[in-house]
This record gives C-alpha cells, sequence and structure tokens, in this order.
C-alpha cells in the first residue's frame, strides 16, 4: 500500500476508535506507529509527547503531523492529520443536524442533566491529575493557585478577562524570573 | 462575517490551547460564550457529547459549533482553523530538529505557562460544579438533587480507582450520570 494511503487510514482508525481525546490516545498511537508499523522509535514517541505537551493544539494532532511528516514530508503530514481529525468530524457533524431537537425530547434532557454534573469532575480531575505530575517547587505552586483564584472570580463576575490573558502574564513572570535568576547568577560568577 | 469569526475564533483557541484534552475547555468556553455561539447550558452538553463520541475534544467541539453557526462550510471552517496551528508549530519544530524548544527563554516562558494552565482547568472545572449545584450562581440557593447527584458521581468516580489502578474511564461516569439524571428527575 502507498505510504501516504496507509498513514491517513492508520490515522483515521486511530481517531475513529478513541474516546476521551488528549492522553487517551497516546497508547493507540504508540500501539500502531511504533510496535506495528514501527514508523517510530519508542524514545521518539517519548520525544513527540513532551513536544506536545508543550506546544498548542490536540496532542493527537500533534503526534498525527509529526510521525506523518516523518515520514513523507508535507503530503504525509498533510495525509496523517486529516485522516486523524476526519472521524470526529463525520460523526459530530451527523450529530450536530439533530441535537438540538433531540433535547427537547423531555426525558432525554433529563438524562444531560444528570450528565452536566459528570462533566464538572470530569474536568476538575483532569487538573487533580495535572498538579500530581508537576514539579513541587514553590513559584509553579504559586502559579497555579493564582491562576485558578483569578480564573474563578473572572467566571464568578464575569469579567471581560479571558485565560488568554492570564497565559500570557504567566509566560511573562516565568520570563522575569528566569532573566532575575540569570542575573544573579552573573554577579555571583 | 461569521465564518470569519469562525475562523479567528478557532485560530485563537489552536494557538493557545496547551495540553490537549480538558486543557481547551476554558479557553473554548471563553471563546463561544463571548461570540454567543453557545450558552453555557449547550457548552456543558457538547463536552459531554464529545467525551462520548471518538476524537480529540478541540476537533469534536470546533466542528459542532462550526455547523451549528455556519453549516457544512463552518464546520469545515472552524475545524480547520483549530488544526492549522498546531500543525504549522509542529512542522516548525521538526524541522529545527527541537532546537526551538530548547530555547532557554521559550522554557523560561512555558514554565511559566504551564502551571498557569492547571489553575485555570481546575478553576473551570470547580466554577461548572458550583453553577450547576446552586440554582443560579452567583446568588440563589442549592439545588439538593444537583448537590447530591454530584456528591455520588465523585465518590464512584474517585472511589473506584481504590478497587481497581484505573478506576471506572469517563465514558462510564456520563452513562452512570445519564442514568441517575433519568432516575431523579424523571422519564416522561
Amino acid at each position: 500500500m502507498n505510504l501516504v494511503m496507509d498513514l491517513f487510514l492508520t490515522f483515521a482508525k486511530i481517531g475513529l476508535f478513541t474516546f476521551g481525546g488528549g492522553y487517551a490516545m497516546i497508547p493507540l498511537i504508540e500501539d500502531n506507529c511504533v510496535t506495528r508499523k514501527q514508523w517510530i522509535s519508542h524514545d521518539e514517541m517519548m520525544n513527540i509527547t513532551v513536544i506536545s505537551e508543550s506546544t498548542p493544539g490536540p496532542i493527537a494532532i500533534n503526534c498525527a503531523t509529526y510521525i506523518g511528516y516523518k515520514q513523507k514530508g508535507i503530503g504525509g503530514a498533510v495525509a496523517a492529520t486529516i485522516g486523524m481529525a476526519l472521524p470526529s468530524f463525520c460523526i459530530i457533524f451527523l450529530i450536530s443536524l439533530f441535537l438540538d431537537r433531540f433535547l427537547e425530547i423531555r426525558w432525554i434532557a433529563n438524562t444531560f442533566r444528570g450528565i452536566k454534573l459528570a462533566v464538572g469532575i470530569l474536568i476538575l480531575d483532569a487538573a487533580i491529575r495535572m498538579i500530581r505530575k508537576m514539579p513541587k517547587r514553590l513559584l509553579p505552586i504559586i502559579i497555579t493557585a493564582c491562576a485558578f483564584t483569578a480564573m474563578l472570580l473572572i467566571s464568578i463576575f464575569s469579567v471581560q478577562v479571558t485565560s488568554i490573558t492570564l497565559m500570557l502574564a504567566a509566560a511573562l513572570i516565568g520570563l522575569i524570573v528566569f532573566l532575575i535568576a540569570k542575573r544573579k547568577e552573573g554577579d555571583a560568577g | 462575517m461569521n465564518l470569519l469569526n469562525l475562523l479567528i475564533g478557532f485560530l485563537k483557541v489552536g494557538l493557545f490551547a496547551f495540553g490537549g484534552g480538558y486543557a481547551a475547555v476554558p479557553l473554548i468556553r471563553d471563546v463561544v460564550l463571548s461570540y454567543g455561539w453557545l450558552d453555557q447550558d449547550m457548552l456543558t452538553n457538547m463536552i459531554a457529547v464529545s467525551e462520548s463520541t471518538p476524537g480529540p475534544i478541540m476537533i469534536n467541539l470546533a466542528t459542532y459549533v462550526g455547523s451549528t453557526q455556519g453549516g457544512i462550510i463552518g464546520a469545515l471552517i472552524a475545524t480547520l482553523a483549530v488544526i492549522l496551528p498546531s500543525f504549522i508549530i509542529i512542522l516548525i519544530i521538526v524541522k529545527l530538529e527541537k532546537k526551538l524548544l530548547r530555547n532557554q527563554y521559550i522554557q523560561a516562558a512555558l514554565s511559566g505557562v504551564k502551571p498557569c494552565v492547571v489553575g485555570i482547568i481546575g478553576a473551570t472545572g470547580a466554577y461548572m460544579i458550583l453553577q450547576h449545584i446552586f440554582t443560579a450562581f452567583p446568588g440563589g440557593t442549592v439545588d439538593i438533587a444537583a448537590l447530591a447527584i454530584t456528591a455520588v458521581l465523585a465518590v464512584i468516580y474517585f472511589g473506584s480507582r481504590k478497587i481497581t489502578k484505573r478506576g471506572i474511564s469517563p465514558v462510564a461516569l456520563i452513562g452512570i450520570a445519564a442514568l441517575a439524571g433519568m432516575l431523579v428527575y424523571g422519564i416522561q
């Protein structure tokens, strides 16, 4: 089979069979691209995970673009990325056509009243998992606590500040702390 | 105009949503609420739908919002917009052989952004829970039924990890929550 086609189909399969997104996809990508197809090594897979964490966008898309490009250049990157996105696109597009009418049915609306309560728990759990993996140093902990408080107040009082502003401020703090530490090092040396 | 807004809104999401998965929710929430594309209720419904269907949550949400705002063309524009920034950034990184990420200034900025993202996600989850267990928030009274369901779900979800290592999956939790909603709020 043509490699571009193979990339497309493999990532379409991954896109079709992983629920939950994000880190849930990594084992499946590893199984397909490292173990079966041997497109990349296990070490490279670890690297991609780290890169994905430090770059914006869906992790699955980052992986698809990276592996596709390594295998077959731009054409491979496009094939793998489109393959990854296509199954969810089709499924959600179909759902979007009837979800509104579906929710007008009383008992279905009631199930969603229950489901809503689960969504908050899932999101909070994602944050808890990330906190566990964070370096246990003072600065990151303070930044997390401040961001948590600020975002909660912003949401409660509907302040017109977006999370992007908070992230840019945090980036600035990271840079300033780094520069101060570097200058101190310079003075000491 | 709407299509242009979809393009800009979801380029923003794709460019600033670090970490994948739920990390994108606060940002998507900002964008869809500020453009008035979805209300808070519909957004929460869609997060649950995304969680119960395959594929990255960011793409699911982009496709849904795009489709409801601009039909199939809107869905295509929003989905491509959310993918494009990460696609281009990864290509640049592969080209530069990761030199870019090893740059100390970029590392310093990321060391600030990463813990900030964690705080933002935590606050979003906490706010959504508060919003649902009060009849109105801020202000309003406690909705006893919602509080009870939330407590039971939390015990099941976190408690299951004490029994089996991985606990129950998010999809299973959503299934249990749907059943609880039906039982408590009625099936007619």
